[in-house]
């Protein structure tokens, strides 16, 4: 009786070749790039006190800064609000027609996306600042600037998303007549709808946190406040502050996973 | 069966974009009422086949025709139109799994509704009872608000079934509807399609692997290998041997 053949692995699998040689490039690009860029992890650490002399003086929050930051801090969650709801208005047809299971059409798809790749390469400062130029200082430009990033962001989320689904109810809804906005609003939705969700709210905690700087440069909110302490060494207010709004974001990291055990 | 058939191929060729030859010169008429199944190797062009039909697929050349109207110049409304009277059963179900039953039988009758109503869900009561009644028809109204991935498979199937009546069809196509299922749960499925058949008149065409299945439910059976018809019998006619030569290769 002879023995069943058993395949031989390739050289190159038998020595991981593949692993090995990503796990040395990757760490090539890590050198190579810190020595181009002149960071310096040796300065990170000699100069380490002035980061805990930093945190010490934080560590004692002035307490009564925190009603007058309540206006703000609200001004801040409805300003992301706003600006991750009509981003994502925008961001849904948009990655309908990105995602290359829905839309056949090569030439349509790439247009599309070399559109979302510019929206998502310009730096929301950038944005910010001309917005603020536009608009004068308040809390429409930070909105729209939200609005922005928040589209370029969750409609390369969303497509990435839809290209995941299964494609069969697709097939049965196509078969039944149903025009293609249907077959989306049946077969496609449901499949995605708690992902988007948890993307949706995962950028809206990023621009909480990202509305705090976009403040700085008088876009509204928090940020005009955390400009204003730290300018004045005040960094009991700053630990308010931080301290508030890491509530906004846990608050939120909650409801994302309330909803997403809800609707799964 | 005198009347004009209901399907007709005619020097239908298909040939995929990569060159594969998926059906080769097919030349047949499907009567009113038959209930057709079509058997072959696999790799055959059995799902080929039946996607022409309702246009999933397109043909290279030659013609099809549906109650005497090619289908091959259909656009948009019109094509929608020809889908809503051809049912499709799916091997793997094809339901929306986080959907209710009840949602997934209504998708079948979205055709009947503007696309406006149909994302409202704005059913019209008459369409909720009819959703019922197409339950009723393969026995599981009391799942009307389960999820439709808590179904097993043959009660998937069995939606599946009803989501097909509510399009009102006057023919069902299924391909391997049966083949993720057990042997009782295989009779029960196939059970329906022929009560389908008998009862409303439904045109049933049918893809299996299984020659025994085929031989208890055809009226009659088209066998395929590599695109072409190489079978085409009345069951009566249909003989074992003729049956094993269809799944011999080449
Ligand atoms: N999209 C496609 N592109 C290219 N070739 C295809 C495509 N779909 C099917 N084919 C080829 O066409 C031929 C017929 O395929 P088809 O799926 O119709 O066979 P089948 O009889 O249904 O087989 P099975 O019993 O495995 O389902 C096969 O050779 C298959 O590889
Ligand atoms: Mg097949």
């Amino acid at each position: 009786m002879t023995t069943p053949e058993i395949p031989q692995r390739s050289w190159s699998q038998r020595w991981h070749v593949k692993a090995v040689g990503w796990t040395v490039l990757l760490v090539a690009l890590l050198v190579g790039s810190s020595r181009m860029t002149g960071v310096d992890v040796g300065m990170f650490f000699s100069n380490f006190d002035q980061f805990t002399n930093l945190l010490v003086r934080m560590s004692q929050p002035a307490w009564s800064y925190v009603p007058i930051i309540i206006q703000p801090l609200y001004e801040t969650i409805q300003m992301a609000i706003l600006g991750t709801t009509i981003g994502t208005v925008f961001a849904v047809p948009f990655a309908v027609l990105a995602a290359s299971n829905l839309v056949h059409n090569q030439w349509l798809r790439g247009f599309i996306r070399l559109i979302l790749d510019l929206v998502r390469t310009l730096p929301d400062l950038l944005l910010a600042a001309i917005f603020v130029a536009i608009f004068g200082i308040g809390s429409t430009a930070g909105v729209i600037t939200l609005a922005i990033f928040s589209f370029g962001m969750i409609s390369k989320l969303f497509y990435e998303v839809i290209e995941t689904i299964d494609m069969g109810p697709l097939e049965a809804m196509e078969s039944v007549g149903a025009s293609k906005v249907t077959i989306i609003w049946y077969a496609v939705l449901p499949q995605i709808m708690n992902q988007f969700v948890s993307y949706f709210l995962y950028t809206l905690e990023i621009n909480v946190r990202a509305s705090t700087v976009l403040g700085y440069l008088g876009a509204g909110g928090i940020g005009v406040f955390l400009q204003r302490s730290l300018s004045e060494f005040d960094y009991g207010k700053t630990a308010v502050i931080i301290l508030a709004t890491l509530v906004v974001v846990m608050v939120i990291d909650g409801v994302s996973n309330h909803l997403r055990r809800v609707l799964l | 069966m005198d009347q004009q058939p209901i399907i007709s191929f005619k020097n239908v060729n298909k040939i995929y974009s990569n060159g594969t030859v998926g059906l080769k010169d097919i030349n047949f008429d499907i009567p009113r009422g038959e209930f057709l199944v079509v058997v072959g190797l696999s790799g055959a062009g059995k799902s080929t086949l039946l996607r022409t039909i309702n246009r999933m697929h397109e043909i290279s050349s030659g013609e099809i025709t549906i109650e005497d109207e090619p289908i091959s110049s259909y656009k948009g409304q019109s094509l929608r139109l020809l889908r809503r009277k051809i049912g499709m059963i799916f091997q793997d179900f094809n339901l929306i799994k986080r959907s209710t039953v009840q949602r997934n039988v209504l998708s079948g009758r979205v055709s009947y509704y503007p696309t406006w109503k149909s994302v409202l869900s704005l059913f019209s009561t008459a369409d909720k009872d009819r959703a019922i009644r197409a339950l009723e028809r393969v026995n599981l109204t009391e799942k009307l608000y389960t999820r439709a991935d808590e179904l097993s498979g043959g009660q998937q199937q069995r939606v599946a079934i009803a989501r097909t009546l509510m399009q009102d069809p006057k023919v069902i196509l299924a391909d391997e509807p049966v083949a993720s299922l057990d042997p009782l749960t295989t009779q029960t499925v196939m059970d329906i399609l022929k009560r389908l058949n008998q009862e409303d008149g439904i045109t049933v065409i049918v893809n299996l692997h299984s020659v025994a299945l085929a031989r208890q439910y055809a009226d009659r059976i088209v066998g395929l290998r590599a695109g072409a018809v190489v079978y085409d019998k009345e069951i009566a006619d249909v003989t074992e041997a003729d049956l094993t030569k269809i799944y011999q290769t080449a």
